[in-house]
């Protein structure tokens, strides 16, 4: 029994934030929010040189043959850097189904492609010859207007499988929404007979996109920590230095105990959110609930606690110019995949109390 | 990082586990507090077989009788005890607070003349701090400890001591100078509770029971060399005290609430039916257990590197004692007006009692202020609230 990380994986947490205090600063995070692009394409080779984007991937095809455990440390920095750029689609969301191709691993881990999970919606894929045409429809597809390629649910003539639509020519037709946190926008694909490669048929397929869902939902929760713990250290920043009634507002207690609570909420999550990296890890029974709970808790967590330091920074924190608005976003964002935490909870509940 | 106990941990487990399905007498099994005289007596003859078995004191020194094991095994003891819904040894402010302390603090001859009948629980020890001026400001206490000629003499009120009216000692914090600083001039003493003028009297909770003791000294002399430290030392050997209070309580208490958590699951499962809005409110509960679970695990992974408990120590408590009040809360309501009736001994008595005794948790060892406090200040760093 030991829950904690060994001295190589606390070397890649503060190379890490090193890195991306340094490569994004709150000024540089408004620049980016502001641009067309919404994210910075430049950074992509950076995160792939660090060996970030090939984690998980086995050396053999270019990665670094870690595991989720090292990616959950990544996960947890970009989102406190609050990065904007499509490595939780990429590493979270397409990399499981990507794992069939290993040709498109080694291309992952050079950081040469990136890639989208197109999931909610109606999408047919027939066969033409010796490859498959998709049609259809998906929506709030995270990152869509970033990413080369689309990792897509379509519906087969044996049920649902897994595509990999690659985008070129302006195909398929991608309209980018207009998104709470610019910094992650959702979008539209419309695949209209778009050429795809199989990576998954039934029933292979549903067994990919269930591990999919767990990496994701830790992920996220991963990310939820990082937010949360940026906010509650801007909070806690505040408050010493802020004064009012000739002293600083952390000397009353309707605010410390508030920052408080926070910590508390920041921490709990953090130890679900470990628990299900390593249970992803380790491939472990337990990892689905895990999850879950993960997800649930550090999403109202870092919800929580950007309401709580945005109430402690007054007016101010409700402006736009001040950056708490973004994590506030993110957190939002974070909340809003896949369920909410009541839904997540009613899926806890039937596993304690049956159907 | 790995979640899975190693093969000697898992061993220890697996002993620990048969040991306690033969052992734990049937009258100590769903156990609920050292109420009458009777289930005392079977917690002194359970508290000595776990100590003949080598479950006492695990933590502590072998030179001191202990079995010098990491935190680690302290740590799956108590979730094991909690599996087998076992109590605890009698003597744990002996075992967690006054042992620990007279071994840090303490004289060769002390060691040898206390530790022993600690772990075998023939002393059972009680802690003399709070005062009816003095909760959670600790260092403002006002019992007199005066030197009078060979020895001390002990004069004032101590309050809230859980274990007093069946203790044979007590560690007692007093002040020896009425006119100097708060911290200095405290000095911390070990008093034979069957000295004369010590008078206890056991205060009666909203549960009806009496856990917890008023503790009265009026002119009891204590001889000197029962002095722990040194003389105006005591606020540091108490800092001892207090810490290793929090070492692994964390794991105890996350014992009792998979206890709790597991009943409110049974509890629901048998009457809550498919009501949505309970069914959610026990999964956050599930929820929090977990959490609660996982934060000791890294607690404890940084005790047994630093050898000092982190802040972790108070957010379990805080967490703890508020999931309790809010499941027990959760498990009347389910059971409805027949948790109104006070006879009996089936789950609406069971969940009644715990439901009055949770709001004790949030009040005893550290209010849940004083915790937000300690956060604030020693791990958030903001400044002094007072």
């Amino acid at each position: 029994m030991d829950f904690s990380f060994s001295p190589e994986q606390d070397q890649l947490r503060a190379q890490a934030r090193s890195f991306l205090e340094k490569r994004f600063p709150a000024a540089r995070l408004a620049e980016i929010a502001k641009s067309t692009d919404g994210w910075d394409r430049a950074s992509w080779p950076e995160l792939a040189r660090l060996g970030w984007t090939g984690a998980s991937i086995a050396e053999a095809q270019g990665g670094a043959g870690l595991s989720f455990v090292e990616e959950a440390i990544v996960f947890e920095e970009l989102g406190r850097a609050l990065y904007a750029g499509p490595y939780f689609s990429t590493v979270a969301l397409a990399l499981p189904a990507l794992a069939c191709a290993p040709d498109l691993l080694a291309q992952i881990a050079s950081g040469a492609l990136t890639a989208a999970l197109a999931a909610n919606g109606s999408v047919a894929a027939r066969r033409s010859g010796d490859r498959w045409l998709l049609r259809g429809e998906t929506d709030l597809v995270p990152d869509a207007g970033w990413v080369d390629a689309f990792v897509v649910h379509a519906r087969g003539p044996d049920g649902v499988g897994l595509y990999l639509a690659e985008r070129h020519d302006a195909r398929p037709a991608i309209r980018v929404l207009d998104t709470v946190d610019v910094t992650r926008r959702l979008g539209r694909v419309t695949f209209d007979d778009d050429p795809a490669r199989l990576l998954a048929a039934p029933p292979a397929a549903a067994k990919i996109i269930a591990a999919t869902r767990r990496r994701a939902l830790a992920a996220l929760a991963l990310e939820a920590v990082g937010v949360a713990s940026h906010a509650l250290a801007q909070g806690v920043e505040h408050a010493k230095s802020r004064e009012q009634f000739g002293r600083p507002i952390g000397t009353y207690q309707a605010v410390s105990h508030k920052l408080a609570d926070t910590y508390v909420e920041t921490e709990l999550a953090r130890s679900l959110a470990y628990w299900a990296a390593w249970c992803i890890a380790e491939d472990d029974g337990q990892a689905e609930l895990a999850a879950s709970a993960a997800k649930a808790y550090a999403a109202e967590a870092a919800v929580a606690a950007c309401e709580r330091v945005i109430q402690v920074h007054g007016g101010m924190g409700f402006t736009w110019d001040h950056p708490l608005h973004r994590y506030y976003k993110r957190a939002l964002w974070i909340e809003s995949f896949d369920r909410s935490g009541a839904a997540h909870r009613a899926d806890i509940a039937e596993v304690l109390l049956g159907g | 990082m790995d979640l899975r106990d190693g093969p000697e941990e898992a061993a220890f487990r697996a002993t620990l586990r048969t040991w306690l399905e033969a052992n734990v007498p049937s009258g100590l099994r769903g156990f609920r507090g050292w109420s009458g005289p009777a289930a005392v007596a079977l917690g002194r003859e359970w508290s000595k077989r776990l100590a003949e078995a080598g479950y006492a004191g695990l933590t502590w020194p072998k030179e001191y009788g202990g079995a010098g094991r990491p935190w680690r095994y302290q740590a799956v003891y108590l979730e094991e005890l909690a599996r087998a819904e076992a109590p605890q040894h009698l003597g744990v402010i002996g075992l967690g607070m006054a042992g620990p302390t007279i071994i840090a603090h303490g004289r060769p001859d002390q060691k040898a003349r206390y530790l022993a009948k600690i772990l075998s629980a023939e002393d059972i020890w009680c802690q003399g701090f709070s005062e009816p001026g003095s909760g959670s400001d600790l260092a403002s206490v006002r019992t007199r400890v005066d030197l009078v000629g060979d020895h001390f003499v002990v004069n004032g009120q101590k309050v809230w001591s859980s274990y007093a009216h069946i203790a044979d000692r007590c560690i007692l914090l007093g002040r020896t100078t009425a006119a100097s600083e708060k911290h200095e001039g405290l000095t911390y003493l070990i008093v034979d509770m069957k000295s004369p003028g010590v008078e206890v009297r056991p205060l009666r909770q909203i549960t009806g029971e009496a856990e917890f003791n008023e503790i009265f000294f009026t002119d009891v002399a204590v001889p000197k060399e029962n002095l722990l430290g040194e003389v105006g030392g005591g606020w540091r050997v108490a800092m001892t005290t207090l810490s290793h209070e929090r070492g692994t309580f964390g794991f105890a208490l996350q014992g009792a609430l998979d206890v709790a958590v597991r009943k409110l699951v049974a509890l629901a499962r048998e009457r809550a039916g498919t009501d949505p809005l309970v069914r959610d409110r026990v999964a956050r509960e599930w929820i929090d257990l977990q959490a609660l679970r996982y934060t000791n695990y890294r607690a404890l992974a940084r005790l047994e590197r630093t050898g000092t408990p982190g802040p972790e120590g108070s957010v379990a408590k805080l967490r703890w004692s508020e999931a309790n009040q809010r499941l027990t809360k959760l498990a009347i309501e389910i059971i409805g007006q027949e948790a109104q009736v006070a006879e009996g001994d089936g789950a609406p008595a069971y969940w009644r009692h715990q439901q009055l005794r949770s709001r004790g948790n949030t009040i005893e060892a550290g209010t849940s202020e004083v915790l937000r406090n300690i956060i604030a200040e020693r791990v958030l760093g903001l400044p002094r609230s007072r």
